[in-house]
């Protein structure tokens, strides 16, 4: 990004662009730290080293990808491996001794005599599983009908557009239960668990396709009439090289914005439906299913099973949303 | 007027039959229907007999028009799991939805309105700010969430609401409202609660950027120049003009609602057919599946329809824009 208007912004240290000539001995001291100095310096970094907001939810986003890819080794126990349990560890409360068997727990264990922790490193690594892959598949699914409705247009277009208008009239996670019902109802009964993450990933993400379609269809129809386009066209490139080569490029940061916020939308959505009971297997729960399997003990006061999960659920939800809420202010050229 | 009109009832009834498509699709490649009624003794004869009784072997579109002809008058067959007419289960399991949603919606609609307008009256004060920052946070927490908060809290911790079902019903007709009786309305208020934050933090947020932008106007400005009180200004002039968006949007959540009503349904089991549609999934209750999947679509075509209709009602750009194009 060549953009002049945020010079002063920079931080005085950089050399001015109009300094002398540097010796050849300074430029070579320069080069290994070259890319990582401009991806410093750029208005992306800058923009997001001063808000507050955005250092810190991406800080706790990190954590919890931290924590969910390396679940198995920062966890004190795996928690679905039935040998590393003891029954008798069930109900601890958080940070007290455990009547019979004095052991201690930084957030407690469920009825099971899991520790709290451990199932939310492992649960949200499924949260995240989930949220990413149905992520993609919404993106890649949207990208590639909004770019053929909005470079080819006629027929194609409207049949999409027509599509793309109905589904949005119903609420996302409508649709993503019927999709998941419909697929239960049509896989035999054996097959059930062990297809349920794949299910549910193509089920959130086919709820989730309109937003990229109507995006990605709106840049590239203002993209496919400017110059390099037409260009590219005399010179007889093929239709789909123009799409995948040209246009596309030009229209990845909007929809990076809608992914970031709709990894938060899809987390949400999969611990929902998980809550439901139409989600993820319960051999491998998410962040949802612990919730839910908490709420039935909230009655006798056993209240951490529940409220862990959940505020890892609020915290990672609400960091996601906020990066992707400071994403879209930072892209947008209007805001400059 | 007419073609637009008729454009958009024939868009609707091509909706309604993609739906019923889906609907119908559901009974036939989900097993054979005929295992599902019979038991394994029945021999190969008598099935074939009764596939022909059921005109289950007429050609895809005799039966699809057959379906179509039953569920126009809301003929779903039997529930697999309870053995009973679809439409009889869903009709003992809808005034329950339809009071939930409905108190909620009001709800939602009151406090909305009032907040909204406090928040854009008394934009920098510190109880306003508070109010914004708290819709927020409300609008991340998921649903099913605030409805477990609000047990923990109220059900559990004080013990004043209670936490699950519909407590005391009453019955009018076949209509079963728990509106009449106390229990029935405190068990009410924390789904209605649940239900209704997130389209009042919408309704809120609404009604303020609306009202801070016709405050800004210039009839306001007249207004005030001629000496009017606040009040009348803000109510009587203001308020009004923001009323328009704040109604369509309404109208367009009436259909999410009912929706949503699935999730806090079963955090507080309350007994409606969001609650009926979760565990037909759970079972595999494909006629209860497939009469749920057509009410609701009905219903939120029902409703865009009525609010594209009004829009154009009340609206004359979009008439003389589309006279202009012919």
């Amino acid at each position: 990004m060549a953009d002049d208007t945020h010079l002063d912004h920079r931080p005085s240290s950089e050399p001015p662009i109009y300094a002398p000539k540097a010796s050849a001995a300074m430029i070579e001291a320069q080069e290994p730290a070259g890319r990582w100095r401009r991806a410093w310096d750029s208005d992306i970094a800058y923009s997001f080293r001063r808000s507050p907001v955005a250092v810190v939810s991406a800080v706790i986003t990190l954590i919890f990808f931290i924590g969910a890819l390396f679940a198995p080794w920062l966890a004190p126990q795996n928690p679905f491996d039935p040998a590393s349990l003891n029954l008798m560890n069930g109900f601890t409360p958080p940070m007290t001794d455990n009547a019979f068997t004095g052991e201690q727990f930084l957030l407690g264990t469920d009825n099971q005599g899991r520790d709290i922790l451990s199932t939310i490193l492992y649960g949200s690594r499924i949260s995240l599983l989930v949220g990413f892959a149905s992520v993609i598949f919404a993106l890649i699914l949207g990208t590639v009908l909004g770019l053929l409705a909005g470079y080819l247009g006629g027929w194609l277009d409207s049949v999409i557009m027509r599509i793309a208008d109905v589904q949005l009239s119903f609420p996302a996670i409508l649709i993503a239960l019927l999709i998941f019902g419909v697929a239960r109802a049509m896989l035999p009964r054996d097959m059930q668990n062990d297809v349920a993450i794949y299910v549910l990933i193509v089920a959130i993400g086919l709820s989730n396709w309109v937003q990229y379609a109507r995006t990605v269809r709106g840049t590239t129809m203002v993209e496919k009439n400017k110059e390099y386009v037409h260009a590219a066209r005399l010179i007889g490139l093929h239709p789909f090289k123009i799409m995948v080569r040209h246009v596309l490029p030009n229209v990845t940061g909007p929809v990076l914005v809608i992914a970031t916020i709709g990894l938060a939308l899809a987390i949400i959505t999969e611990a929902t439906l998980s809550f439901l009971g139409v989600g993820v297997p319960p051999t491998q729960p998410s962040l949802g299913t612990m919730i839910q399997v908490g709420q039935d003990y909230l009655f006798s006061g056993e209240w951490w099973i529940t409220f862990f999960p959940g505020l890892a659920l609020v915290l990672l939800a609400l960091s996601v949303n906020l990066l992707g809420d400071w994403l879209r202010d930072a892209l947008n050229p209007k805001l400059r | 007027m007419a073609a637009f009109v008729i454009r958009r009832l024939i868009q609707s009834v091509l909706v309604m039959l993609v739906v019923a498509f889906v609907a119908f699709s559901l009974f036939n490649f989900v097993g054979d229907p005929i295992n599902n009624m019979v038991g394994q003794e029945t021999s190969l004869a008598e099935r074939e007999e009764m596939r022909q009784d059921l005109g289950l072997d007429d050609p895809f579109p005799v039966q699809f028009a057959r379906f179509v002809g039953n569920a126009v008058q809301f003929n779903f067959g039997l529930s697999f799991r309870r053995q009973a007419p679809v439409a009889e289960v869903i009709g003992e399991r809808l005034p329950a939805t339809l009071e939930l949603a409905a108190v909620s919606a009001v709800f939602a609609l009151v406090f909305g309105l009032a907040l909204g307008v406090y928040t854009a009256l008394r934009r920098d004060g510190w109880l306003a700010q508070a109010i914004m920052a708290g819709s927020l946070v409300g609008v991340s927490l998921p649903t099913f969430l605030i409805g477990i908060i609000l047990i923990w809290i109220f059900a559990v911790e004080l013990g004043w609401l209670p936490s699950f079902g519909r407590g005391e019903v009453v019955y009018i007709g076949w209509w079963s409202t728990g509106l009449l009786t106390v229990d029935g309305l405190k068990a009410l208020v924390l789904p209605a609660i649940t239900l209704g934050l997130f389209q009042l933090t919408l309704i809120m947020r609404l009604v303020r950027a609306e009202m801070l932008e016709v405050l800004r106007t210039d009839y306001i400005k007249f207004a005030r120049a001629r000496g009017l009180t606040n009040r009348v200004i803000n109510f009587g002039h203001a308020l009004k003009n923001t009323m328009v968006p704040v109604l369509t949007i309404t109208g367009l959540q009436l259909g999410s609602l009912i929706a949503f009503a699935i999730i806090t349904e079963t955090v507080f089991q309350w007994p409606g057919i969001g609650l009926l549609f979760i565990q037909s999934i759970q079972f595999v209750d494909i006629p209860v599946m497939s009469a749920y999947l057509v009410m609701i679509s009905l219903f939120f075509v029902v409703i865009n329809l009525v609010v594209d209709l009004l829009y154009y009602v009340v609206d004359p750009r979009l008439r003389v824009e589309r006279a202009a194009h012919g």
